[in-house]
């Protein structure tokens, strides 16, 4: 079993080489607004999101995911 | 309460600073059209290498012709969608013509190229069906599939091992299962690996739409695209493509040879719900197809050419989109200044080429995008390759160090 903390931690690597102005992360960043990431590189972070838990996420959901926190929320729900 | 047009402040203080730059490639004029592949732009004749008009034939006076005698006959417009007014006998006619080329029972013609993807997807998905795309598809192609409601998942770009993953655990419930692929994806020019993807669908099962946008009229013997070149066209269940490229008009189609097919024209809004194309799109369609059917040296001469550019650039040291040879060929840059600088310096030169920014090119990379046609001469490529030659020395860091 995987944790929403143990998520949420493994994300925020994840995310750290999109983080290029090095935007301190807490569950409740904004993924898109708040690390100035365009769409394409947004997308490109949730195919590592992907591969790294073996999981898929449609594009329908993303649209209401943006947070940390709710990423991880959408992970846990599609590993369960 | 929030100002609607706020949400855009940011893209547009970044088309700003292109102006300022001096390189507003999005509110470029051609004062005058002199031919597929000369404009005057700013006041000076430039050559066109960004045009997609891969057959050029958008000044064959046989076309020309037909869509003159379409005006007089039929007048400017249809007035009306496909299914109320607007479908003349040369709307039928072009849908046959295509069929036949495309080898396919059926064919429905569009408006636009964007309208056939937005139709044929959302007419075959619903909400109950699983999409599955390339992470570099084509916008039309994601909007599509809003559209249609349908989970949409996607794969990273031409790796048919990661849509087998996806797939491998996917559970199509009641629904059923769309892959939609590209011939030749237009910012690269990279063709999809479509025996690979096939290998694919034969272990898991699916329903297959290709986008010929950029490949029909190009690929194959008889320009039937991708799907004709790769020996697999029985495999592709469904064929998008557009007229605003090898067609030279506007208009777009879809193809296939499933028996339900012509439900897709009371099913697809896109289809229902605008115009139809004009008697003179329609017209000189029509004879742009059989230009396609009946005169293949055009897609000789287009390959000659876009191997003659693809390796003047290999040559120059430049790193190019793809390693195999097509008629799109995107020049990768370091940077947007280096970009935006060698854009204009191209453009002042005397070649107009597209500019091709993140985040809409694959891996945020920076392209100068090429497109060749079978109307250029040798020295009309000769001279695209010696200008960038010019252009590139001046630009440091566009070579790759030996
Ligand atoms: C892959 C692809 N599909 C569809 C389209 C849309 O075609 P149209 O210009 O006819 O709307 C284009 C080009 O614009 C394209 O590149």
């Amino acid at each position: 079993m995987t944790t929403r903390d143990e998520i949420i931690a493994r994300l925020t690597e994840l995310l750290a080489p999109f983080n290029k102005e090095g935007v301190p992360l807490t569950p409740q960043t904004d993924i898109a607004a708040e690390l100035n990431i365009d769409s394409a590189g947004v997308m490109d972070f949730i195919m590592e999101v992907e591969d790294t838990f073996d999981i898929d996420i449609p594009l329908n959901v993303l649209s209401e995911t943006r947070t940390i926190e709710d990423l991880a929320r959408v992970v846990e729900e599609r590993l369960a | 309460m929030k100002d609607l047009l706020e949400k855009h402040r940011p893209v547009f203080e970044r088309h700003e600073v292109l102006v300022q730059a001096g390189a507003d490639a999005v509110g470029l004029v051609n004062d005058r059209v002199l031919s597929p592949t000369r404009a005057i732009i700013g006041g000076r004749e430039v050559i066109l290498a960004g045009t997609n008009n891969y057959m050029g034939i958008t000044f064959d006076p046989d076309c020309i012709e037909a869509g003159k005698r379409a005006l007089e006959e039929y007048g400017t417009g249809t007035t009306g969608s496909r299914i109320a007014n607007g479908t003349y006998a040369m709307h039928r006619e072009l849908e046959q013509a295509l069929a036949r080329v495309l080898n396919r029972k059926h064919c429905i013609v569009f408006s636009t190229g964007y309208q056939a993807n937005l139709g044929m997807i959302s007419g075959l998905a619903g909400p109950e069906d699983t999409i599955f795309i390339d992470a570099d598809s084509h916008a039309s192609i994601y909007d599509g599939c809003k559209l249609s409601g349908a989970q949409v998942i996607r794969f990273r770009h031409n790796d048919p091992d990661n849509l087998a993953r996806k797939l491998s655990r996917h559970d199509p419930g009641k629904g059923g299962r769309l892959v939609i692929l590209e011939g030749i994806y237009s910012m690269l020019g990279d063709r999809a690996p479509l025996a690979e993807f096939i290998a694919v669908k034969r272990e898991y099962g699916f329903q297959l739409l290709l986008d010929e946008a950029h490949s029909f009229g190009v690929l194959g013997e008889h320009g039937r695209g991708l799907a004709e070149e790769a020996g697999v066209e029985s495999e592709v269940d469904f064929v998008v493509g557009t007229f605003s490229k090898s067609i030279g008009a506007i208009g777009g189609f879809g193809a296939g040879d499933h028996p339900l097919f012509e439900a897709l024209r009371w099913a697809a809004k896109p289809y229902m719900f605008t115009a139809s194309p004009s008697p003179a799109s329609i017209a000189t369609s029509l004879c742009a197809v059989h230009k396609i059917e009946n005169e293949p040296w055009r897609r000789k001469q287009l390959m000659e050419n876009s191997r003659r550019l693809h390796e003047g650039f290999k040559k120059l040291g430049l790193k190019l989109g793809c390693e195999e040879v097509s008629p799109v060929i995107a020049v990768q840059c370091p940077d947007e200044p280096s970009t935006l600088a060698m854009w204009n310096a191209l453009l002042k030169a005397g070649v107009y080429v597209n500019i091709a920014l993140p985040p809409g090119t694959p891996g945020g990379v920076h392209l100068l995008r090429c497109s060749v046609s079978a109307a250029h001469t040798e020295e009309d490529i000769d001279r695209i390759i010696a200008l960038f030659a010019q252009v590139v020395a001046a630009q440091p860091g566009m070579v790759a160090e030996a």
